[in-house]
């Protein structure tokens, strides 16, 4: 009896913490098919507002910029998160780790306005040119951490003794790292690009800070506009970065689902 | 033991590269904001007056030193606006974490106690709306909080009120924002510590005649608390330093610290003081900060 009370409670916790999580989105989603002008009359479906982004050619440019530094940015991510990853895991001790890690760990939750103003105060002092590159530098700087801890805590988790099994049976580490442990990771590592790329495609502060004039990411320019009042164009935009995203994810776990079968056959060959 | 010692090599050069990396866009630029919180503003491009060139060599460098000034952190104590966006972050980064730690609860709790199968299920459930912006999230909120929004069409048409209630540019607007956004951020680390946690443990508390009250308070709760502190700080810290949901749902009468240090640097143009409220916001946060770093390395590279 008591059992059965405890669980009734657990699923109305749920159900109602689910619904909160996704209406607002639905709700979002469904709009952006609205035919009518007035964003909260609902004037049946439509593609208009679909349409009207096509033909806004300054948003469009924005999206561009902002998928051409997300799968930038989100690809070096994943190269030197991963690495870090390996070096934190199985680099044992080496000098200055404890600020390696700390240097790591401290982006995850510092706050975007310190991260954003430190940067473009280095470019400015660099004298860099700020737009595509400055961006996409400071995506990658946020996100490797994210990569990092992904990938991290999959190698932590694994059996040591597979890699060690494969060096005694002869391989250098360098070989039994890319036969073993990299196809073992291989999900870890497609899931830190993931959360990489929609991290960067995502960022308003830090892209505000590092970009130059004439180069907005979409997120600065759907902020613009957002700042001006709810336009139903933005939900389409939304709900077109949502559909991106939600591709994205199922692609990388098909993937990396894929990946990881093949690691386990290429395991005991 | 042989072959373990051999492998231990490439891994540590593996960490050049980012080490490099991190070190010069991480680290260095923390250097630029203390030296340009440490000079005088000017108008010009960029917006302040160089405290020291490194190629100008000793007698220059003297002389540099007797220019830098505290004059920006010195404002930052004595006007009240930045005073008050400071305590106003905290205030809504503790109010905002406490609500976050009450509603995440229930459902972290729930979700460790679902058949095993169906919690990879909700779990994913929980990170999908991590992985959507942040920005829609908040856009979306918009949508149902404006003027003739949803929420106030359906309170209307359930004759709860009488007419449109002012959602936006209200701190409840703001709270919910908040919450709404860093919700799987606290969720996560506290299933994480309720699932490995051993029911058997509950059970025991139970038959020896505990309250379920009791149970929680005395076996479930202390057991958990280092999930509570991981989703403690993964939340608060942020939250400090917020900016884009205390912009676009709060009202601007009061604002909080990413607020003021955003309108210094991009309306007022003013870098040095923008970088003077940074340091002290990150003063500010150094505490836990340190403290979120243990946690991290205790749980990722326990052996």
């Amino acid at each position: 009896m008591a059992r059965h009370k405890i669980s009734s409670f657990n699923a109305s916790s749920l159900a109602l913490g689910f619904a909160f999580l996704y209406l607002p989105i639905v709700i979002l989603v469904i709009y952006s098919f609205n035919a009518s002008r007035l964003v909260t009359v609902w004037g049946g479906w439509s593609l208009h507002w679909y349409r009207e982004f096509f033909n806004d050619s300054a948003m469009i440019e924005a999206a561009w910029m902002s998928l051409r530094v997300a799968v930038t940015s989100a690809s070096i991510a994943t190269l030197l998160g991963t690495f870090a990853a390996v070096a934190l895991t199985r680099g044992e001790n080496f000098f200055g780790r404890t600020l390696f890690s700390g240097m790591l760990y401290a982006p995850l939750v510092m706050p975007e306005v310190i991260t954003g103003l430190s940067l473009l105060l280095l470019f400015v002092a660099l004298n860099a040119e700020r737009g595509f590159w400055t961006v996409t530098v400071a995506h990658v700087t946020l996100t490797m951490c994210f990569v990092c801890v992904v990938v991290q805590s999959r190698l932590t988790s694994l059996d040591k003794s597979l890699e060690e099994a494969a060096m005694d049976l002869g391989c250098d580490p360098m070989r039994a790292f890319i036969a073993v442990t990299l196809p073992l990771i291989a999900p870890a590592i497609a899931a830190g690009w993931m959360l990489a790329f929609t991290l960067s495609l995502d960022d308003l502060v830090i892209a505000s800070f590092t970009t130059g004039p004439g180069s907005a990411t979409l997120p600065i320019r759907i902020y613009s506009e957002v700042r001006l009042g709810v336009k139903p164009e933005i939900n389409a935009i939304c709900t077109l970065v949502i559909g991106l995203i939600a591709a994205v994810i199922v692609v990388a776990s098909l993937a990396s689902k894929l990946s990881s079968t093949q690691g386990e056959s290429a395991a005991p060959a | 033991m042989s072959a373990r010692r051999i492998f231990v090599r490439p891994a540590r050069f593996s960490a050049i590269a980012p080490y490099i990396w991190m070190l010069l866009f991480f680290l260095v630029p923390f250097g630029f904001v203390a030296k340009i919180s440490l000079s005088q503003t000017a108008i010009a491009q960029p917006p302040y007056t160089p405290v020291f060139d490194l190629g100008a060599g000793g007698a220059t460098l003297k002389e540099a030193f007797a220019t830098l000034s505290l004059d920006n952190f010195r404002l930052l104590v004595s006007d009240n606006l930045y005073v008050f966006s400071y305590l106003r972050s905290l205030v809504v980064a503790l109010t905002a974490t406490a609500i976050l730690l009450l509603i995440g609860y229930p459902i972290a709790y729930g979700m460790a106690r679902l058949p095993k199968p169906w919690q990879a299920v909700v779990m994913m459930l929980v990170i999908v709306p991590f992985w959507t912006s942040f920005l829609i999230r908040i856009y979306a909120w918009i949508n149902i909080l404006q003027h003739d929004g949803l929420l106030n069409q359906i309170l209307l048409a359930l004759h709860l009120v009488s007419q449109p209630v002012v959602w936006l540019s209200t701190d409840t607007a703001m709270y919910l924002g908040i919450v709404y956004s860093y919700l799987p951020f606290m969720i996560l680390p506290l299933y994480a510590t309720l699932a490995k946690m051993e029911p058997a443990l509950e059970e025991a508390a139970s038959d020896l005649g505990a309250s379920p009250l009791h149970v929680f308070w005395l076996v479930t709760f202390p057991l958990s608390l280092p999930g509570v502190g991981a989703g403690v700080l993964l939340c608060f810290i942020p939250i400090v330093g917020e900016f884009v949901i205390p912009d676009l749902l709060a009202g601007s009468n009061s604002l909080m610290i990413g607020q003021t240090l955003w309108l210094e640097f991009f309306t007022n143009k003013d870098w040095p003081v923008a970088s003077a409220t940074a340091v002290v916001l990150l003063v500010l946060l150094l505490a836990p900060l340190l403290l979120y770093e243990r946690m991290q390395r205790r749980q990722l590279e326990a052996r």
